[in-house]
């Protein structure tokens, strides 16, 4: 039994962990199914965690918390879009910058409106979001093999983990079954046919990026008022990246999406579990490796064993009318 | 002639110092098929783009069906009755057919209705122009004529009734141009208006009830075609006279040169794309490849020219062997006087950023010639660069002047100057006058006969049948990866057409 419960244990942090990076691969599948390349998840995600926790420790609110989170993450996901498709910037240069201005600019603020070395104050019961129980949860614990699994991996998360895995079936359903999605899956593939078919370009993928910067926004709320009680420095520590190396190893598809998150949020959880305890057989795993799985996953798959990864053929140019 | 559909009166556009477009009137009847004719550059897909609302006209008034318009995007035009078959498809290669129709023109915010609706109404367009196409094919999977079928689809769907098509010929093989005028001819029977540009004579002469000419921006004459010449307008669209077909001797062939023996190449994707190929190239003497683009051609060239490793097969250059599956690299090759005039000189021929001179000498930059010990000599590259720009009457006559700035026919003329001034013993040329002006392909085709007349080997690979026919003393014509048939020049352009198109070669075996 002992196992079992080391097993249910293992996955639900699996869950926990998955969460942020679900959340910014689905929002990396907005912007680059769009056409724009966005490496300035990690950015948002931490910009987002800064406002959202400095917003819910201020107004005592997590709402106000996470609506600050989601306005201010899109407010850069507008500055991406401001460099790359109006100016026609260079996507991974403006994707950087913005890492660069988010992970100085919250310390910066962090420390003159705080004081706490960049720190937010540690947020009080009421500026979080707590855990939900499922009903019937509690009544069901004592029940073998089905309660814990219930119990301790399905109820008591928060309404943000629930919220991250709906946007799975969601996004899937704006990209494939609506015009928005339609439009928003052709501007990346090719713009010069959205744009002589009498849609505007430019607006097409900011709106693109607003979904982006939504989503960024609530990855990093979680983090910071879900995952921590609050907002410490350089807290993303390059959950932007994984979300990333995710995406390419989805293949630019939602459900895929979810389950490389799910992969690589299992080989973080297991990575922890692991640390200092011997495997059978193969012995004592290194924590560093566990945490460069996902990257030497996702350079495998580029190099092309395991199925092909084509992403949106516009992905990275910027739309330039043909003369 | 009947009532005018558009109207367009005093357009000028400008973009920086060029005057793309001035003072443009012209008149297009409603129900007619009306042709525009013009060099590279000479305004025409400018002004369409007007019309369409891609670019908007410094001043001037458009009017259509005797209203004027404001057409400020493709919207605008779109609404008005007004649609565009691009050059480039602006279709997205892996969305079906029917996503690509409503594309923009969705009835409804989620897709199910939108598609549902298309669906019917591709059937009843389908059935009312002969515009078949299955509507659920990916559109990366269907041949180009068929990609074409949806863009025009595209348009009526959208109750286009004045449809513009820019150069729509290009990609096609000549049976499925063919089909094509049939279809504008069905659609002008039923009322629609047709504005064809191109710079194919032949076309305008055979499918248009009236036809433009544009040179340098402006609209020089307008011309019932029925009244005019090919000759006519040609003279009109260079501003002087020109030989339509180069006049050229006989070729006195000598010794073999090239001989390719069972070249079989392969693309990235690994897909066979030149199957088993055998021919010679003598001395003294033109071969020309014909054949629709994407038949292997240029794969052919690539591997011929050390760009693309072989994946088996020989090749003998002056009786020696050379190993194009393996070591031979395009330097060995120049070495041994094999000069390469690529298809796409953008990419592969020029780097367009460079200035003239040193485009010049690209590939031959160790030459001791220009080298001054471990440095270029710039003065000797700058000087031969000037005289070659003398002998080849590239324009400006500039050689610091960036490639990028220069026009497609004179970017042409500066790599055939820099390969034919090697005096290679086989040049192969891809494509010579694509995107290439009316007045430069005279030029170009005269120094290629000139090569062969001094003895070289040459070897043209071209999707312009008429070029093919005009300069080479044998045709070679390639379909799906294999030589199907070899012809002299004066084959038909028919029975050469059929052999494209893959049909009949059983028939033209007997």
């Amino acid at each position: 039994m002992d196992v079992f419960n080391a097993i249910i244990q293992t996955l639900d942090s699996t869950i926990r962990l998955s969460v942020p990076l679900l959340l910014a691969c689905l929002a990396g599948l907005y912007s680059e199914r769009a056409g724009i390349f966005d490496i300035g998840l990690e950015g948002k995600m931490l910009v987002g965690a800064f406002a959202g926790a400095a917003a819910a420790s201020v107004f005592h609110s997590a709402f106000l918390g996470l609506g600050m989170a989601i306005l201010i993450s899109v407010a850069f996901a507008m500055i991406h879009g401001f460099a790359s498709i109006t100016h026609r910037g260079n996507q991974i240069v403006s994707g950087v910058a913005i890492n660069f201005i988010a992970a100085g600019s919250t310390i910066i603020l962090g420390q003159a409106w705080f004081q706490q070395g960049g720190r937010t104050p540690a947020l009080q019961p009421g500026e979080r979001f707590e855990a939900i129980t499922l009903p019937g949860a509690e009544a069901i614990r004592d029940v073998p093999i089905i309660g814990p699994i219930y119990a301790e991996l399905l109820s008591g998360h928060s309404i943000l983990v629930y919220l991250a895995f709906l946007m799975v079936p969601f996004t899937w359903w704006v990209l494939f079954r609506t015009r928005f999605g339609l439009r928003l899956r052709a501007v990346g593939e090719n713009p010069a046919a959205v744009d002589t078919a009498g849609i505007s370009v430019a607006w097409l993928r900011y709106r693109a990026l607003i979904c982006t910067g939504i989503l960024t926004g609530i990855a990093g709320a979680y983090l910071s008022m879900v995952q921590n009680g609050g907002f410490v420095k350089d807290m993303t520590a390059g959950k932007g990246y994984i979300a990333l190396a995710a995406l390419i190893f989805a293949k630019w598809k939602p459900v895929n999406a979810m389950f490389a998150c799910l992969l690589f949020g299992f080989l973080d959880a297991a990575s922890i579990r692991l640390q200092g305890s011997p495997l059978p057989i193969i012995g004592k795993v290194p924590a560093q490796f566990m945490q460069a799985l996902p990257y030497i996953l996702t350079v495998i798959l580029l190099a092309g064993f395991i199925g092909k990864a084509i992403p949106p053929r516009a992905g990275g140019v910027p739309y330039v009318k043909e003369r | 002639m009947a009532q005018a559909a558009i109207e367009l009166i005093g357009i000028n556009k400008s973009f920086g110092a060029v005057r793309a477009n001035r003072d443009i009137n012209l008149e297009i009847g409603r129900g007619t098929i009306h042709g525009i004719v013009g060099e590279n550059g000479a305004g025409k897909s400018t002004l369409m783009s007007i019309l369409y609302g891609f670019y908007q006209a410094d001043s001037g008034e458009i009017r259509v069906g005797g209203q004027p318009a404001s057409i400020k995007t493709p919207n605008d035009a779109i609404a008005l009755g007004i649609g565009m078959v691009h050059q480039h498809f602006m279709l997205v290669d892996n969305f079906t057919v029917l996503e690509n129709v409503i594309l923009g023109a969705e009835s409804d915010a989620l897709l199910k209705k939108s598609i549902a609706k298309a669906r019917s109404e591709l059937e009843r367009l389908e059935r009312e122009y002969g515009l078949e196409v299955d509507p659920d094919a990916i559109i990366e999977e269907l041949p180009v004529g068929l990609q074409q079928r949806v863009e025009i689809l595209k348009a009526l769907y959208r109750g286009a009734e004045i449809l513009i098509l820019d150069e729509p010929t290009g990609v096609l093989t000549p049976a499925e141009a063919d089909h094509l005028f049939r279809i504008l001819g069905q659609l002008k029977d039923q009322g629609k208006t047709v504005v064809l540009i191109t710079h194919k004579l032949r076309e305008i002469m055979a499918i248009t009830d009236t036809v433009s000419v544009m040179r340098q921006g402006t609209m020089v004459a307008t011309r019932e075609t029925a009244k005019t010449t090919v000759e006519e307008l040609a003279e009109l669209m260079v501003g002087r006279r020109v030989l339509l077909r180069v006049e050229k001797g006989e070729a006195a062939a000598g010794g073999v040169k090239l001989a390719v023996k069972n070249l079989t190449v392969k693309d990235t994707r690994g897909v066979t794309m030149v199957d088993d190929i055998s021919f010679d190239i003598r001395a003294g003497e033109i071969v020309g490849i014909a054949g629709v683009a994407g038949n292997g051609q240029s794969e052919l060239l690539e591997a011929i020219s050390g760009i693309r490793r072989a994946v088996s097969g020989s090749v003998m250059l002056d009786g020696k062997p050379i190993d194009l599956t393996g070591a031979a690299d395009p330097g060995e090759l120049r070495d041994r006087g094999l000069a390469h005039v690529p298809e796409d000189r953008h990419h592969v021929g020029l780097v367009l950023a460079f200035e003239e001179n040193e485009n010049s000498i690209l590939g031959y930059h160790d030459d001791p010639r220009y080298l001054r010990g471990p440095f270029l000599n710039i003065d000797a590259i700058r000087n031969d660069a000037r005289d070659r720009i003398a002998k080849y009457d590239i324009r400006p006559a500039d050689c610091r002047l960036k490639t990028a700035n220069f026009s497609g026919g004179n970017q042409q003329k500066i790599v055939l100057a820099r390969e034919m001034e090697q005096d290679p013993g086989v040049l192969i040329v891809g494509q010579p006058t694509r995107g290439v002006d009316v007045g430069a392909i005279e030029f170009i085709h005269k120094r290629l006969i000139a090569m062969r007349d001094q003895g070289k080997a040459v070897l043209v690979v071209s999707v312009e049948l008429d070029e093919i026919r005009s300069l080479s003393d044998r045709i070679l014509v390639m379909f799906a990866g294999r030589i199907v048939g070899e012809r002299g020049p004066e084959a038909t352009e028919g029975e050469l057409g059929l052999l494209m198109a893959g049909i009949e070669h059983q028939e033209a075996a007997l």
